[in-house]
């Protein structure tokens, strides 16, 4: 499973989808498309907000109010192409701009210790609510909420109790989070957060801005979650790994890591960093090829991590369980005789668990000059680190 | 003794019939688990027959598998798609355990069957997306190789598959009561403490190995339930101290995210709680080792 984290934008229009009251919002790539959402809008004034995935963008400038459809775009040119601890603004959403009176926090997320649902609920919301839950914790009323149920009317009610809202505000509130809870079921999410939830001068109640995050194992009963997921990330080398479907993160190092299994290659990661502690080298990825391991998956892997201008040495740390070693070393195989010439960089080659005989002498029988056996992990790992470091 | 499967385990397969269930039908076979049944609604009455000439009847429905062979455990192999139901379905028939091999389970759906299970109060169920478990020599219930580590005095209980494997094959030499893989997904059935208190109580187990990574508080939690209740000699694995905050890898538990759920902070839970904790899958089989030589 994969966390899919959504947009602000992304989150208003789930929230709309599921009758969530929203104000109006208008996603814009460049200024004169924020222009003429402001104008659509049509309200006095408008919020032009830097769509980021990290928080803290009002602080760093991120969030700017337009009195004009033309202030929205000057607004938007400037707040476009920004950098907000990392992430390069490329959409803003024109908001509708809102009569706050009160401003509360809700949200609804996976409680992986308990295994059931968390609801949590303020009425003082707006603010960073991890201080609010350090400082003054009796103000974040914390609802379990069963996965079987869900958020019905009398836990909705208990919720708002809880969190101790007035009489009249709650009665108002108490009904959007049985609206939240469809998101989140209807959805598959793991995370539904409105901060801040407000209610308006009018006393209705308005979600302002959300956070979703979505669970990518149930994308086969939401066609159009695809849509949602950021197929580009701000690494080449990481957008073209999932253009491959490859489990791949990457890291700032010279030693290139293949294995199989999250488990085995985090701790083939640890090891290869300790090993490398000596020879100043540390891993450059992740890379987890998983159970099939077919020479078109071990091709695809060592083509994107030899891709890396960084990486000057490569660790092959395979476990086989159900994975035959004997089907990856032919993989090997295959990827050094489809890449030829271009391989250029050392390969360690650790082996073993089912099949590991053929495995092993299908690559002494290779013998291709990049390729080292290792016999041992740990070996593996202090031979990789010192062609790494040779080849730096 | 060993933990949650011995050599009395009555196994069915849900999707058995499935190319994934016939494979590891054969190799859970082959490693001497007696599997009693398969379950497909579209195949019932039919029987498959196994290389070794074993031939297992298939049947509608997991309650006509136990009430015909009196199986007691279930391993499930069927789709994500379909997962959510053929758990429900074994909980209510009441199976003491089922093991759910199946990954890419949406967490909503075990949230749901988990604490439905819980509600019964009938079913242990291990996983999702694990490799199951295996008391060697007695009976093997998932995906685990069987060749790769034989029966001795060793608890192992890990979220990772592979590095299950790995540290199964490092302590080779002493042998398994019982290894389970309780899997890497947000909601799993059995935790890190259920194991641990099994493994407290058998008899035969005289060392518990726990492989943690990054993720979550399930190592942290550990450590408290070993500190108040565990009197056997434990020796730790986390893997993931060079993940860097923010990425996901692979497995949905490991993920970092600000100071919780660090491989330092677990590995110091660990070790407050007097736990040995190894630098690396062998440094961690050594510890292990020397403890058990120093018993004998």
């Amino acid at each position: 499973m994969h966390p899919v984290d959504l947009y602000e934008y992304q989150a208003r229009d789930l929230f709309e989808k599921h009758g969530v009251p929203v104000l109006g919002g208008v996603v814009a790539e460049d200024p004169a498309t924020a222009k003429a959402g402001a104008e659509k809008l049509g309200t006095p004034v408008v919020v032009v907000k830097a769509q980021v995935k990290t928080g803290g963008r009002g602080k760093a400038g991120g969030v700017k109010i337009a009195k004009s459809p033309e202030e929205a775009e000057q607004k938007a040119s400037e707040i476009l192409g920004m950098d907000i601890k990392g992430h390069t603004v490329h959409r803003v959403m024109i908001a509708a701009g809102a009569d706050i009176a009160e401003e509360y926090y809700f949200s609804l997320l996976l409680d992986r210790a308990n295994r059931n649902y968390l609801a949590m609920c303020s009425v003082e919301g707006g603010v960073e609510i991890e201080q609010l839950a350090v400082e003054r914790p009796e103000a974040l009323a914390r609802v379990a909420v069963d996965p079987t149920v869900g958020i019905d009317q009398a836990k909705a009610e208990e919720i708002v109790s809880a969190a101790k809202f007035d009489a009249e505000t709650g009665a108002k509130v108490a009904p959007v989070l049985v609206k939240l809870w469809d998101v989140y079921k209807n959805e598959d999410a793991t995370l539904v957060e409105v901060n801040p939830l407000v209610k308006t001068g009018d006393g209705d109640i308005v979600a302002l801005d959300g956070k979703i995050t979505l669970d990518d194992n149930a994308e086969f009963r939401h066609e159009d979650h695809a849509a949602l997921v950021d197929v580009t990330s701000e690494d080449p080398l990481e957008t073209k790994a999932k253009a491959l479907d490859l489990n791949y993160v990457k890291l700032d190092g010279e030693v290139g890591i293949i294995g199989n299994g999250a488990g085995l290659v985090m701790s083939t990661l640890d090891v290869v960093a300790y090993a490398g502690e000596k020879h100043s080298v540390k891993p450059a990825n992740f890379l987890d090829i998983g159970g099939g391991a077919s020479a078109e998956v071990m091709a695809n892997g060592l083509d994107v991590i030899l891709g890396d201008e960084q990486v000057s040495a490569v660790f092959v740390n395979v476990f086989g369980g159900i994975t035959a070693c004997d089907a990856v070393a032919n993989g090997i195989v295959g990827a050094l005789k489809k890449l030829g010439d271009a391989a250029t960089k050392p390969l360690v080659v650790r082996l073993d668990g089912n099949n590991v005989e053929e495995g092993r002498s299908i690559l002494a029988d290779f013998a291709h000059p990049l390729v080292t056996q290792a016999d041992t992990m740990d070996g593996g790992a202090a031979k990789v680190a010192e062609l790494a470091a040779a080849g730096k | 003794m060993s933990i949650f499967l011995d050599e009395n385990s009555k196994v069915i397969v849900q999707g058995m019939t499935g190319s994934e269930g016939m494979k590891h039908s054969q190799r859970m076979l082959d490693s001497g688990t007696n599997i009693v049944g398969g379950v497909n609604p579209r195949k019932a009455g039919q029987s498959v027959t196994f290389e070794g000439g074993a031939e297992v009847p298939v049947f509608g429905t997991v309650a006509e598998a136990m009430e015909a062979t009196g199986a007691n455990v279930s391993v499930v192999f069927v789709p994500p798609k379909f997962a959510k139901s053929a758990a429900i379905e074994a909980i209510d028939a009441a199976i003491e355990l089922l093991v759910i091999i199946t990954e890419g389970i949406p967490v909503k759906d075990s949230a749901e069957f988990f604490n439905y299970s819980q509600a019964k109060g009938t079913t242990r169920i291990i996983g999702p997306n694990c490799p199951g478990l295996i008391s060697p020599g007695k009976s093997n219930a998932g995906i685990t190789p069987a060749n790769i580590t034989g029966a001795g005095k060793l608890g192992l209980v890990s979220k990772s598959g592979t590095l299950t494997y790995q540290m199964m094959y490092e302590l080779a030499d002493i042998g398994f009561t019982t290894a389970i893989g309780i899997g890497g997904d947000p909601v799993i059935g059995t935790t890190h403490i259920d194991a641990l208190e099994a493994f407290e109580n058998d008899p035969e187990t005289a060392g518990i190995v726990m492989i943690g990574e990054i993720g979550g508080d399930a190592e942290e939690r550990a450590a408290e339930y070993i500190k108040a209740n565990v009197t056997k000699p434990v020796v730790g694995y986390v893997a993931g101290f060079t993940a860097p905050e923010g990425k996901t890898m692979g497995h949905a538990g490991a993920i970092v995210s600000g100071s919780a759920g660090t491989a330092q902070a677990k590995k110091e839970a660990l070790e407050a709680a007097g736990v040995k904790v190894g630098k690396t899958p062998t440094g961690t089989a050594d510890l292990m080792r020397e403890i058990i030589k120093a018993q004998a």
